[in-house]
């Protein structure tokens, strides 16, 4: 386990380095850091001046070890348009964007599982058609798709919801205000929370229902039966507990995608998270709030994808931890 | 009445033709009692039909500005009060004809989705057929390389792709190469869902009989891997590639609307959308709506074949 462990931790410190690579890649070439300081109307003197000490002559790797060594410190560079630390305003965007992660994982956790479970046990009843046919249109529908017609129906021709976004927010500490402890922010985080878990719960609900009927196939779920064990026993802690081992392993691949779906719901709700900044970065070509935005998004699959590894190392009793190392 | 004679002679022809086969066969048999799949499959024919003669079609060229009038724009459908006779499905913000656009929309939504899917089962299939077929440390490093591609979303690794690229050229270069990036970038970050599918087929069919005699026969591993091994394991191809068209139109779209594929001028269904989407709050509800039914209802037909495909098939994917 621990060689395993230590594997994981540094292929995970490999594919950050790998990132960072990239990071600096993109800063070295992607607009002009003299433009953004000085403007234009600067002599070729002061600006060789600037470039010299600003060590933008260093050979490439002096200034990739010198741009490490300042992410290490957490100094992701200044954003030319907030002229503030790249990372404190992505911090300050960070809650925004969770909340809403949050509230969509709820839903997709709290419904998929019954959801799933349910259409495995009765696949033939008229409830179960309903939830595949839902389910079959539900993944054709893109997540800014369902947003804005959310929006037009709910927001625009019935009027019951806000259409954009935080609404009230509670403080709670530091950068961190919440939606959920006030009615004005439930109403402004139900539709985008909806809308970011519109393909995954189908999705899910699929996942679970597929699983689930592979497990209630095999011998030790009709031996349970044979044995006289209770029907919700046998389903939902035998069963279950075997089913939810890909349903992991697919939650730690789909993480990556949630994060680019909220890119599309912040955009469409106008929420005020790190995803809509990114765009916004985007047009406006704010380099270092770009690199910054890339580095904290890898640093967040990176994490999340070795845990998930982990955890299902772990749980699963048949992984031999020592050959999935190699 | 030599109408009436010349039909049998047809199908009573000593060679039965290859869509008599294919209507004979397990498929064609499940296919006729299927109407799910029936549907699905006209409504799909309507669409790519119109799609692909939209410059026959269509009544206005959207990419024509001497045909464009932005005094016309913002028109709503025939059956709304306030339309014009001569855009049924009203007109968008620029004053095209939204009939017009929406056939050429889905043409270029199409278009990208079926060359992306083409350029993600060439590379796929590939490092598939050699990670199954060469086995050993090559094998593991493909498949390693496979599992960090797909731990990065595909959507995720194309919008920063496309963010910089967008940057880098300016979005008026951008804008004309935009058909191309977009297949490049859906294209390479998909590859190892084919990959992985393929290789667990050749690993199944590498320990059969004809490829051991093959080899005895002295035929080298291309060829091998590509008209032995390649022909028997079409089916799970076949029923990722309906679910990978699907996924790479939503994708195309998805970043159209978010302003990184197709420019305006020259717009997908997704970029339909996204321009709708800023007159929707004023009411003009049609620019955004009727692109977005045609773009589910799509989407949908081929979601619902690739269901029907997969269980006819039946092939057991991503496991072994």
């Amino acid at each position: 386990m621990f060689a395993y462990l230590v594997k994981r931790i540094l292929q995970a410190i490999a594919v950050m380095l790998a990132i960072s690579m990239i990071g600096f890649a993109i800063q070295g070439n992607l607009g002009d850091p003299l433009r953004e300081l000085l403007g234009q109307s600067v002599s070729e003197e002061v600006r060789q001046q600037l470039r010299e000490d600003l060590g933008l002559n260093d050979p490439f790797l002096v200034q990739y070890m010198r741009f490490l060594g300042n992410a290490l410190q957490g100094d992701l560079g200044t954003s030319y348009f907030f002229k503030e630390p790249a990372l404190e305003v992505i911090l300050k965007k960070f809650p925004a964007t969770m909340e809403l992660v949050f509230g969509a994982t709820l839903i997709i956790v709290g419904l998929s599982v019954p959801l799933g479970v349910y259409t495995a046990i009765r696949p033939n009843s008229i409830a179960s058609k309903v939830i595949m046919a839902l389910s079959i249109v539900g993944i054709s529908i893109p997540v800014f798709l369902t947003a804005i017609l959310m929006i037009y129906l709910f927001a625009v021709e019935l009027g019951w919801m806000p259409s954009f976004g935080r609404g009230e927010t509670v403080h709670v500490f530091g950068y961190w205000d919440t939606n959920f402890l006030s009615a004005d922010g439930w109403a402004h985080i139900i539709m985008p929370s909806v809308a970011l878990s519109s393909i995954m719960l189908p999705l899910f609900v699929r996942l679970i229902r597929a699983e689930m009927m592979d497990v209630l196939q095999s011998e030790y779920v009709r031996f349970a039966r044979a044995k006289g064990i209770a029907p919700w026993r046998i389903y939902f802690i035998h069963a279950l507990k075997n089913t939810m081992l890909p349903v992991i392993t697919v939650g730690g691949v789909q993480i990556g995608t949630m994060v680019a779906y909220t890119i599309l719901t912040e955009t469409v709700f106008s929420w005020p998270g790190m995803g809509s900044m990114f765009l916004e970065a985007v047009n406006r070509v704010d380099t270092p709030l770009i690199v910054a935005y890339l580095i904290v998004v890898g640093f967040i699959f990176v994490i999340t994808n070795t845990i998930v590894d982990l955890i299902y190392g772990l749980v699963n009793p048949t992984v031999k931890l020592s050959r999935m190392g190699a | 009445m030599s109408g009436q004679t010349a039909e049998p002679a047809v199908i009573a022809a000593p060679r039965p033709s290859r869509f008599r086969a294919v209507w004979d066969s397990k498929i064609g048999y499940n296919f006729r009692r299927n109407p799910v799949a029936i549907a699905s499959m006209a409504i799909f024919l309507i669409i790519t039909g119109l799609a692909f003669f939209a410059p026959l079609i269509a009544p206005y060229n959207p990419y024509d500005p001497a045909q464009i009038d932005i005094m016309n724009s913002e028109y709503p459908p025939s059956w709304v009060a306030g339309s014009l006779p001569e855009f049924w499905l009203g007109t968008d913000d620029q004053g095209r004809d939204l009939w017009s656009t929406i056939l050429y929309g889905t043409r270029l939504s199409i278009i990208i989705g079926v060359c992306a899917v083409l350029v993600q089962a060439v590379l796929g299939i590939s490092i598939g057929l050699i990670s199954g077929y060469v086995g050993g440390r090559t094998d593991s490093i493909l498949m390693r390389l496979a599992d960090i591609q797909l731990s990065f979303s595909t959507l995720m690794v194309a919008i920063i792709f496309l963010a910089l690229t967008q940057a880098l050229f300016g979005s008026e270069v951008f804008g004309r190469y935009a058909v191309v990036f977009l297949i490049a970038v859906i294209g390479v970050a998909e590859w190892p869902q084919y990959a992985r599918t393929v290789r667990a087929t050749v690993l199944a069919e590498k320990k059969k009989e004809y490829v051991d005699s093959a080899r005895v026969l002295g035929f080298g591993p291309g060829r091998i891997m590509l008209r032995h091994i390649l022909p028997n394991s079409m089916s799970p191809i076949f029923v990722i590639s309906t679910v990978q068209v699907a996924n790479a139109i939503i994708s195309e779209a998805s970043l159209s609307f978010l302003g990184l594929g197709m420019p305006p001028s020259q717009p997908s269904l997704g970029s339909l959308i996204s321009s709708g989407f800023d007159y929707i709050l004023s009411g003009s509800w049609w620019i955004t709506v009727i692109p977005g039914v045609v773009l589910v209802v799509l989407v949908l037909v081929i979601n619902l074949l690739g269901d029907w495909i997969r269980d006819v098939l039946n092939p057991k994917l991503y496991r072994g």
